[in-house]
């Protein structure tokens, strides 16, 4: 248990600049009916996103201050698994309504947060917690090596 | 009692005025139903956990009371499906109601197949 807290203290600052902004395209949407789809820009954006490290989370808040529960809820999550962050990026989804719509779409997901893990999207935060509760998230933390090694 | 020994007297007229009565649950009542045709579970727990989350700054200005459920389904229709997938089962089944503006915000799932339940029970007992 005392490790395990001390692993997400670590995490805590981590982050790197905790969210980078997805930059929004330049022009403006012409109507709703437009807004509702995925614009190549946006998806060219969040394919981006989602590869710019191993370890990727979509949430509302950064990582220090979530926004909502279940974002917190999936950052405490991954500083408990050991989650290293060097290799993890999380992206605030309220800094950018076209991220926080486009993501749904790309994913397929309605709801924010989403995880993903080597550019494959694994779930929302009841996923997670289910993953994390079976040990099946450690195994697949583990096997894509994102930890942070056990010596450091 | 009276309606089931006399059902020739069934006074139908009550039965249509209550059923037209406003439900104060309409959006849980809605989750049931179309999860109980689409998936016919052998467990179905609906719980609403909106007024945990009433005072987020999302749910500023929203007079619903019915924005965040939890929701467990052990069902069938999940077996040989990853979770994400039975997320997804679930989702596209509400997509209007979580659409919708007011509707639903946030959307906790279990969803299980009755073997996975079971084995859940064993290794909880």
């Amino acid at each position: 248990m005392f490790s395990r807290t001390a692993f997400s203290q670590a995490f805590r600052p981590i982050s790197r600049p905790s969210s980078r902004p997805i930059r929004s395209p330049a022009f403006a949407l012409p109507s709703v009916f437009h807004a509702r789809l995925l614009s190549s820009e946006t998806r060219a954006a969040i394919d981006k996103a989602v590869a710019s490290a191993p370890v990727v989370l979509f949430m509302k808040g950064t990582p220090e201050t979530p926004q909502c529960g279940f974002s917190r809820a999936s950052i405490q999550i991954l500083g408990l698994q050991g989650v290293d962050p060097k290799k993890f990026v999380a992206f605030n989804v309220l800094e950018d309504p076209e991220l926080r719509q486009g993501v749904k779409e790309y994913s397929d997901w309605p709801t924010i947060p989403q995880l993903y893990l080597d550019k494959e999207f694994v779930g929302g935060c009841d996923i997670l917690m289910s993953m994390h509760q079976s040990g099946e998230l450690a195994k697949m933390l583990e096997g894509k090596g994102v930890l942070v090694a056990a010596d450091q | 009692m009276l309606v089931r020994t006399l059902p020739g007297l069934l006074p139908r007229r009550l039965f249509s005025v209550s059923a037209r009565m406003a439900s104060v649950t309409p959006m849980e009542d809605i989750m049931r139903d179309k999860i109980a045709h689409a998936f016919t579970p052998s467990t179905l727990v609906i719980r609403n956990d909106s007024h945990l989350h009433a005072h987020h700054t999302a749910m500023e200005g929203s007079t619903s009371k019915e924005t965040h459920f939890h929701v467990t389904i052990v069902s069938d229709a999940f077996q040989a499906k990853m979770q994400p997938a039975r997320h997804r089962m679930v989702y596209a089944l509400l997509k209007e109601e979580m659409a919708r503006e007011g509707g639903i915000h946030a959307l906790q799932l279990k969803t299980k197949t009755p073997a996975e339940e079971q084995r859940e029970k064993e290794k909880n007992a």
